[in-house]
């Protein structure tokens, strides 16, 4: 009996000088920290994704509470609601930003891009920019070696297999930039999210002359100017030989994207001409979600 | 005098890749002039040469067509005479496109004053600043690869000094015998030239590190050494990367550079031995750097052979004076086997640099499948420079650059044993050679 | 040209090494000892051995293929290994069905959950074996004699391993030189004429079988050596001081399973260190630890804890361990 109470006890002062040494460190290093700083890392998304240019939710909750105003911090994956939640935490102001999207600017599939070179090394788009141009000519164009994919932490972009061009899931991107910081080639650019997903831009950064950019690739900017000649709303800037669709200042209106000769200006998201009641609109866009959904399941 | 002496060799590292020198019998060939010749401006390391000639102008052999920009750079000339049709950006060996003088060879027309007649002229008649003048305005730049300008290497810091010269004969990668060929057909021109860069650096010593199996060149510039005073020929047992600068002066002096440091630190400069030879050349004949031996080997080819090739002939006629590229062809390889550079296209120009063109079939050239890390140590085992290249490439993989660039990732020499060794087949140097580049942005 | 070029980073050339070679290598050099097992316990080694290989193959193929649906990669040569070097350390007379938990534990536990070849820490034969060492003492400790060749699998006459005798003899009260003429002699130790793990008794076996992984460049010489070394020395220093309570080194060294780890199971590529350092300081560990456990602990033998803790330790072993870089020792000079 006695030696099972003396187990108990000095198992209980052992215990109990433990939580007192415990307590004190705790008092002695404790880090006084803002609260703020906490209720404002629950607003955020906890992605720690690196867009907003901190490296964790919790360092930019910090610099939220920190700095004077919100004008230069902005989550882009919560978007405007989370920061104006997080605005009316701090009582501050913060200014309106549009939301973007990623948008890939090639279209240099098997198809249109005859392949050059067969490469074969790690397959890592960094690495193969680094050796050489690329299995095709085109020395901008898509390496279709997934590092765009790899990177992303909300698994919004796959790899189309068929034509080896990456594709963005436009309602799970929530344009950290992380793929675009990754591509090696800078074709992802972060563009304005526009009422129903609907883009208009150049695919294409060649710039080369015309004519050895279409040698190159068959839907290249060949900078031609027909479309800033088009343009009403002057959206289109031209420069290098290639032409560059700002979008915040497009007004969609799918001008440019006919006058193209090669076919180099994407409309995504876009019901199919000529199709005029609401109905016709309403199949043609379920079509287009559905061709996502498959390309995705392949 | 040195042919009993016991073999050296640097202690750590290294791999025995197969030799397949094809064409160490087969003596050096003057290839015909091309129609034209496509001549880049970025020869060399440093900034690239800038144009002194116009669209329409007419030059002759030797000319400057391009002058070098800024302390490490280095001229060009044109290595035919013709006509200048095209100053454009033309894709290089990677494809991306850098500025050409493309020419149009009408004749051979060559530049009064380079004496074109082979006779030795042995007599060094030239002060060091007029040789040192020389050199720089004839373009040479280190011929066994790295195309560094000469005379930024010739001028030393002004606390160092040299005490010995170091001439890399030692031709390490597979299939290759350009350096080979020449010093067994040009010894004593080349001799001459290490007199001259002797006499620049103010040293009494020049050693030549050949490796062992080319013993013909060992006996044969054994010989010609004792005519010439100082300078001293040392055969070396066989491993790879022994060509590399820092291992040739382990092996010769048992001394090991530092790393980020220069050889000049331990008191000895490298230079190429196909260096030496332009440098004979430039100096003694006014001659500027317009041609270079190239080895165009393969186990398919009709005619491997060595060649001596004006700069700006394009790969696809050396491979066609060869016997034509074989249906079975899968690599075309600028450079050695280890470390040579695979062109994706024929239409590229012979640069200063490139000591081969090899021409790999299809069935030798694919890599297999990458496997999982068995943890076999081979890699640290093999490196020279005492890096690991497991570790290395899982850094560049996770992205962490800071402890990349404590674990020294910028030694690596690209010497390419990981991958050579490794039996899961894993690119390792391709992985550490983006963390090279990413670890130099971030310093 | 109709066909399009190879572009690829260099090399451009390749050595001849793959893992299955390495890995077919260490097999190769299992034979010799595999072959004396089987001259020693007969048809018991056959049907360990063969069982545990069997079913550390077919785990491998079934986890793979149908748990973790990845291309299985039982051609790789490194399922073989673990079911040879599990069964190399059971007695020969050990019960079927105890096996296949053990090989299903060695490589579902001990290799698989750590995502394959490459990843475990520990050396999944050990993990078996000690697995099935803690769970199933009395099977696991029940030696038959070597008798030759024999065609019992079950019956064979039970014994102890000399280790065995040295440690009851010593907790008893004996003295080593009256323990001494209890157990075989120095040269029955050598060939393996005696109880014992099937492949831990003949050390000019995996003496061989040494001799082979390192002309072959398999394995390098510093983990044996740093082991077995280490071994002798602090066995060694023990006999000196007290010749009446320590056995002498060579005993040590060839009785129980010193060689056999040495050998085969510390150098396993996976759970070793990159370095040479590094190994030599991993192989004296190993060392001292198995000689710590067979002097001073209770079980009479202590390589298979002292390897897997030293497992433990490697990931430690190489963060602080770097090889000698290039340039490094003239760094003031």
């Amino acid at each position: 009996m006695s030696s099972i109470l003396i187990i108990i006890l000095s198992l209980c002062s052992i215990g109990i000088v433990a939580a007192i040494i415990l307590y004190l460190f705790a008092q002695k290093f404790k880090v006084p920290e803002d609260p703020i700083i906490h209720d404002v890392e629950d607003a955020l998304p906890a992605a720690n994704c690196g867009g907003c240019g901190y490296p964790s939710c919790k360092i930019f909750a910090e610099a939220c509470v920190n700095s004077d105003s919100l004008d230069d911090l902005y989550c882009p994956v919560g978007g405007q609601e989370t920061m104006d939640i997080v605005a009316n935490l701090l009582g501050k102001e913060v200014k309106q930003t549009d939301p973007r999207v990623a948008v890939i600017r090639c279209s240099g599939s098997f198809e249109n891009r005859p392949r050059t070179n067969h490469y074969d090394g790690a397959s890592s788009c960094a690495v193969a920019s680094a050796l050489y141009v690329g299995d095709t000519d085109c020395p901008v164009g898509c390496l279709s070696m997934d590092d765009c994919v790899e990177v992303c932490e909300f698994e919004a972009i796959y790899m189309n297999r068929k034509t080896g061009l990456p594709v963005v899931i436009d309602e799970k991107c929530t344009a950290c930039g992380a793929c675009v910081e990754a591509c090696p080639r800078d074709i992802i650019e972060l563009r304005k999210q526009n009422k129903k997903d609907r883009h208009i831009f150049v695919s294409c950064i060649n710039k080369e002359k015309g004519g050895i950019a279409r040698k190159y690739c068959s839907v290249a900017c060949i900078g031609c100017t027909k479309c800033f000649k088009v343009c009403e709303f002057e959206a289109i800037t031209m420069g290098n030989n290639l032409a560059f669709i700002d979008s915040d200042m497009c007004a969609l209106c799918r001008r440019c994207v006919t006058e193209c000769p090669t076919n180099a200006i994407l409309e995504i998201n876009f019901p199919p001409r000529r199709t005029k009641t609401d109905e016709e609109k309403k199949t043609a866009s379920d079509k287009i979600s559905e061709k996502v959904k498959t390309d995705i399941k392949e | 005098m040195r042919r009993n002496q016991a073999l050296t060799t640097y202690k750590k590292g290294g791999i025995h890749p197969a030799e397949y020198k094809l064409t160490d019998k087969s003596p050096v060939q003057i290839l015909p002039l091309p129609e034209k010749v496509t001549i880049l401006l970025s020869q060399h390391i440093g900034v690239p040469a800038i144009p002194v000639v116009s669209k329409g102008d007419t030059v002759k052999v030797g000319q400057l067509i391009a002058q070098g920009k800024g302390f490490v750079s280095a001229n060009i000339h044109s290595s035919v005479s013709g006509k200048v049709v095209k100053i454009d950006s033309l894709p290089d060996l990677t494809g991306y496109k850098k500025s050409a003088i493309v020419i149009e060879v009408e004749g051979d027309d060559w530049e009064e004053n380079i004496i074109q007649s082979t006779d030795l002229l042995k007599d060094i008649t030239l002060s060091k600043d007029e040789i040192l003048e020389k050199i720089r305005e004839s373009g040479i730049v280190g011929l066994g690869g790295a195309a560094f300008p000469s005379h930024v290497k010739l001028i030393l810091p002004r606390d160092k000094k040299a005490e010995a010269l170091i001439i890399n004969g030692v031709e390490c990668e597979p299939y290759l015998t350009s350096d080979h060929r020449l010093m067994l057909e040009y010894g004593e021109e080349m001799m001459v030239g290490i007199r001259i860069l002797m006499k620049v650096l103010n040293v009494r010593k020049a050693m030549i590190g050949i490796e062992n199996n080319k013993a013909d060149a060992i006996y044969h510039l054994t010989d010609i050494a004792s005519k010439f005073p100082g300078i001293e020929v040392y055969p070396l047992k066989v491993k790879y990367p022994q060509g590399s600068e820092k291992q040739l002066i382990e092996a010769l002096t048992g001394r090991e550079v530092p790393s980020r440091k220069l050889p000049v630190d331990v008191g000895v400069i490298v230079h190429n031995i196909s260096t030496a030879y332009a440098v004979y050349e430039a100096v003694q004949k006014n001659k500027p750097l317009i041609n270079r031996i190239v080895t165009v080997s393969g186990k398919s080819l009709k005619k491997p052979s060595n060649f001596v090739v004006r700069i700006g002939t394009s790969v696809r006629f050396l491979i066609e004076a060869a016997g034509g590229l074989p249906e079975n062809t899968g690599k075309v390889i600028s450079g050695g086997l280890m470390m040579g550079k695979a062109l994706n296209s024929l239409d590229v120009p012979v640069i200063k640099g490139m000591s081969g063109i090899l021409v790999i079939p299809e069935d030798e050239t694919k890599r297999k499948p990458i496997e999982p890390c068995i943890r076999c140590s081979k890699c640290v085992t093999v490196c020279p420079m005492g890096l690991e290249p497991y570790l290395l490439m899982s850094l560049t993989q996770n992205g962490n650059f800071y402890r990349l660039e404590k674990e020294m990732v910028l030694d690596c020499l690209e010497c390419g044993s990981c991958s050579y060794i490794c039996p899961a087949n894993r690119p390792l140097l391709d992985y550490i050679r983006l963390g090279k580049t990413d670890v130099k942005k971030i310093i | 040209m109709s066909k399009l070029l190879t572009v690829s980073p260099s090399p451009h050339i390749y050595g001849k090494d793959t893992t299955p070679n390495l890995m077919y290598g260490v097999i190769i050099a299992l034979i010799p000892v595999v072959l004396a097992s089987i001259l020693y316990f007969g048809w018991g080694a056959v049907i360990v051995i063969s069982v545990a290989v069997i079913s550390s193959v077919l785990f491998e193929f079934l986890i793979q293929r149908f748990l973790l649906q990845k291309k299985t990669t039982i051609q790789d040569g490194s399922a073989i290994i673990t079911g040879l070097l599990l069964s190399l350390c059971l007695p020969s007379n050990f019960p079927v069905w105890l096996i296949i938990p053990g090989s299903l534990f060695a490589i579902g536990v001990g290799k698989l959950s750590f995502g394959g070849l490459g990843n475990n820490p520990f050396n999944p034969a050990l993990v078996g074996r000690v697995f099935l060492f803690i769970s199933f003492p009395a099977q696991m400790t029940s030696w038959p004699e070597a008798q030759g060749f024999q065609t019992q699998y079950i019956d064979a006459t039970t014994g102890a391993t000399p280790l065995n005798i040295i440690k009851e003899g010593l907790g008893k009260g004996d003295s080593i030189s009256h323990l001494m003429d209890k157990i075989p002699t120095y040269q029955q130790l050598f060939f393996g004429n005696m109880g014992g793990s099937i492949g831990e008794v003949a050390a000019v076996a995996l003496i061989l079988g040494l001799a082979y992984l390192l002309l072959r460049k398999i394995i390098t010489w510093h983990i044996p050596v740093s082991i077995i070394l280490t071994v002798v020395i602090f066995t060694g220093i023990l006999w000196l001081v007290n010749p009446a309570q320590n056995a002498d080194p060579l005993f040590h060294i060839l009785s129980g399973g010193i060689l056999l780890g040495a050998i085969f199971m510390a150098t396993d590529y996976v759970t070793s260190p990159m370095t040479g350092k590094g190994m030599i300081i991993y192989g004296i560990c190993i060392g001292i630890l198995t000689v710590v456990i067979r002097r001073f602990g209770s079980y009479p033998e202590g390589v298979q804890f002292a390897i897997l803790i030293m497992n433990g330790f490697v990931p430690l072993i190489n963060y602080y361990i770097k090889p000698k870089r290039f340039g490094e020792e003239v760094k003031n000079g």
